[in-house]
């Protein structure tokens, strides 16, 4: 029963109640000049955009198939079965392939410590591990941002797309971006212009690594006979030779 | 007459590497102490720079004389150019040393550096890369050893090291193999953001490729070097036959880079006027023209000219991963990268220990001994000195 996300940019007012209880929920400093930063940091893992075509959100999009922790070396970064992708600080060792390698651009490090973390949103593992929702779902006064499982959520998506038809741009965005997402946005006008990421493909991006890793065994196989079998070509040359030259001088001595 | 000119050149080059090494003292301070964000104009957005594009990405390719060398002495059994391989040996297994220690900077908590030991996620090309490059290293060091074991005198562990260095020579090769164009596989990841100039499916080839080519380069580049500073004959013919090899690499790699912007339909890229535009040109010319001058008899035979394409051929394959890791992924993060003085001075003070450490290794240790015993074999033989 994986957990999901579903924001609605149709009915967001831009409060920004969402990312005071964030804030909260890290314990992360949250004032006038931090709401005014329309960007994901360290020290702010949601975010509300304001764009000319209306409001929308920026947060950790929990895909199916995370990037993330398909790159990163330690197995920092995990899908759990409950949907979150989740970070455990105690495995990683700060190579930031996560940040490089993130479609969404999510990632974001702890640049000013000496012991610096990767910080993003958890999706509140922990409350949605307890069966409640997202702070962020939790306190969103007009239910612009509803919490539960992504299937219903998908369902609800679709129902209110076919009630509504010209009240929304015909596209669940994150039902398929880069194999599926945990979170689902809904929007009265293209993605794009709320300054979403929409050239992403349709297939998880690990499978783009994984095709030319997953050859690893066939290299090691056939590199090691076919060095094997050239050394022993070339070296095969040389015990010919030498029989050649003992031949020769045998023959020559009588 | 040598000397007299050599001693006022090492003093210099000694005051030179002197300020390098403060200046990577204080870099290394700050790196400390603030952290990567005082050290480094590394961002959220950019969370890879010189570090990672130059250290890392060209360190690892530019040792990649190692394995290349040795597979054609002992693989292919061309016996010939046995004299120069332990130089390249020595070369390689520094660059590997040097690209840990610059690991270390880059990393945000370089003391887990060995967590891949024991944490695995066999999805994630770094975790294959830090496998290959831990494993490599060892070979390498062992690879060198018997240059240390001769020093010392050890018969019995010189005697194990001949047995095994076939395997050793194959397990490295193969290591190679992986991790080299695992590097370039490290940006299959990307291809929203990396540039369509460099954005390839055929990246890992590109980088393997790459990789063997500037091996070339760098042995031609590190042999004038030594009999430089060591007052030694060039070995003329070898190095010759070196620059034939490394021109046809250049062919297939460029007519390779070229194919695959046909196929992939960027060409028409190539017409608009963007710094990725001219940086690429820079690329390819750094290694189109020593290609068309190499494939010249007289440049092939002629040492300076010989140096001189080689050392172009370094700067275009640095060219390359430097456009691959940073002018490439610019346009797609949204920023711009200039590295901090930090970032610069802790890579100069990495290649100059590098340069240090070779000179120093090859005073000491017989690096350049098995010249002596490949020009004049009979002398070693025991039977016509017993028999006389």
């Amino acid at each position: 029963m994986p957990k999901a996300i579903l924001y609605d940019s149709t009915l967001c007012v831009g409060c920004r109640l969402c990312e005071g209880a964030c804030a909260q929920r890290w314990g992360l400093p949250y004032d006038e000049e931090i709401s005014a930063q329309e960007k994901l940091s360290e020290h702010k893992l949601t975010t509300i955009v304001t764009h000319e075509a209306g409001f929308t959100r920026r947060l950790c999009m929990h895909c199916e198939d995370p990037t993330c922790a398909s790159v990163c070396p330690v197995g920092a970064l995990q899908k759990t079965s409950l949907g979150p992708v989740v970070y455990d600080e105690s495995r990683c060792i700060g190579c930031r392939y996560c940040m490089l390698a993130c479609p969404f651009q999510v990632p974001a490090y702890e640049w000013s410590r000496q012991l610096p973390r990767v910080k993003k949103c958890d999706m509140c593992y922990e409350r949605q591990q307890a069966g409640l929702p997202t702070v962020c779902a939790e306190i969103c006064p007009t239910g612009a941002t509803i919490c539960g499982e992504r299937d219903e959520l998908i369902a609800e998506a679709q129902r209110r797309l076919a009630a509504n038809p010209d009240q929304y741009y015909d596209h669940i965005y994150g039902l398929n971006e880069v194999g599926g997402t945990s979170v689902l946005f809904l929007s009265a006008v293209p993605f794009e212009e709320l300054g979403m990421r929409t050239r992403l493909l349709r297939e998880p991006l690990p499978l783009l690594t994984w095709r030319v890793l997953s050859l690893i065994p066939d290299i090691v196989a056939v590199g090691t006979v076919l060095l094997g079998g050239v050394w022993w070509i070339t070296h095969r040359r040389e015990e010919v030779a030498a029989a050649e030259r003992q031949a020769g001088k045998d023959g020559a001595k009588p | 007459m040598t000397t007299r000119l050599r001693l006022p050149r090492l003093t210099v080059w000694q005051w030179i590497f002197a300020a390098l090494m403060l200046g990577g003292l204080y870099a290394t301070y700050v790196r400390v102490v603030y952290g990567l964000g005082g050290a480094t104009n590394l961002s959220d957005e950019f969370p890879w720079g010189l570090w990672i594009g130059f250290d890392i990405l060209c360190g690892v390719g530019l040792a990649a004389g190692g394995f290349t060398l040795a597979a054609i002495v002992y693989i292919f059994n061309l016996e010939r150019y046995k004299p120069i391989l332990r130089a390249t040996i020595l070369t390689a297994f520094l660059g590997y040393l040097l690209v840990i220690v610059a690991l270390l900077f880059d990393l945000g908590r370089p003391y887990r550096i060995w967590h891949p030991l024991v944490m695995w996620n066999p999805r994630s090309v770094m975790f294959e890369v830090a496998w290959c490059v831990m494993l490599y290293t060892t070979v390498l060091a062992l690879e060198f050893a018997p240059a240390v074991f001769e020093r010392l005198g050890w018969k019995t562990p010189l005697g194990w090291m001949r047995t095994v260095s076939i395997p050793l020579v194959m397990a490295g090769v193969i290591l190679s193999t992986l991790h080299q164009s695992s590097l370039g596989s490290l940006y299959l990841i990307v291809p929203m953001k990396l540039h369509p100039l460099w954005y390839s499916p055929l990246l890992p080839l590109f980088f393997f490729v790459s990789a063997i080519m500037v091996g070339f380069a760098m042995t031609i580049f590190e042999s004038w070097h030594s009999s430089r500073a060591f007052g030694k004959q060039l070995e003329r013919p070898l190095l010759a036959s070196m620059g034939r090899v490394l021109a046809v690499l250049l062919a297939v790699y460029l007519l390779m880079r070229f194919l695959d912007l046909r196929h992939r339909g960027v060409l028409p890229l190539l017409l608009e006027a963007r710094t990725e535009t001219y940086l690429f040109a820079l690329e390819i010319a750094l290694l189109l023209l020593p290609m068309l001058l190499l494939f010249r008899r007289h440049v092939r035979l002629d040492p300076g000219a010989l140096y001189a394409c080689a050392v172009m051929v370094i700067f275009g394959f640095v060219a390359h991963r430097l456009n691959v890791s940073i002018t490439g992924m610019e346009t797609g993060s949204g920023t711009h990268y200039v590295p901090k003085w930090t970032e610069v001075m802790v890579t100069l003070a990495i290649i100059a220990l590098g340069f240090a450490i070779f000179r120093l290794a090859a005073k000491h240790l017989p690096i350049f001994a098995e010249e002596k015993r490949a020009v004049a074999p009979p002398t070693l033989a025991p039977l016509p000195e017993g028999g006389r």
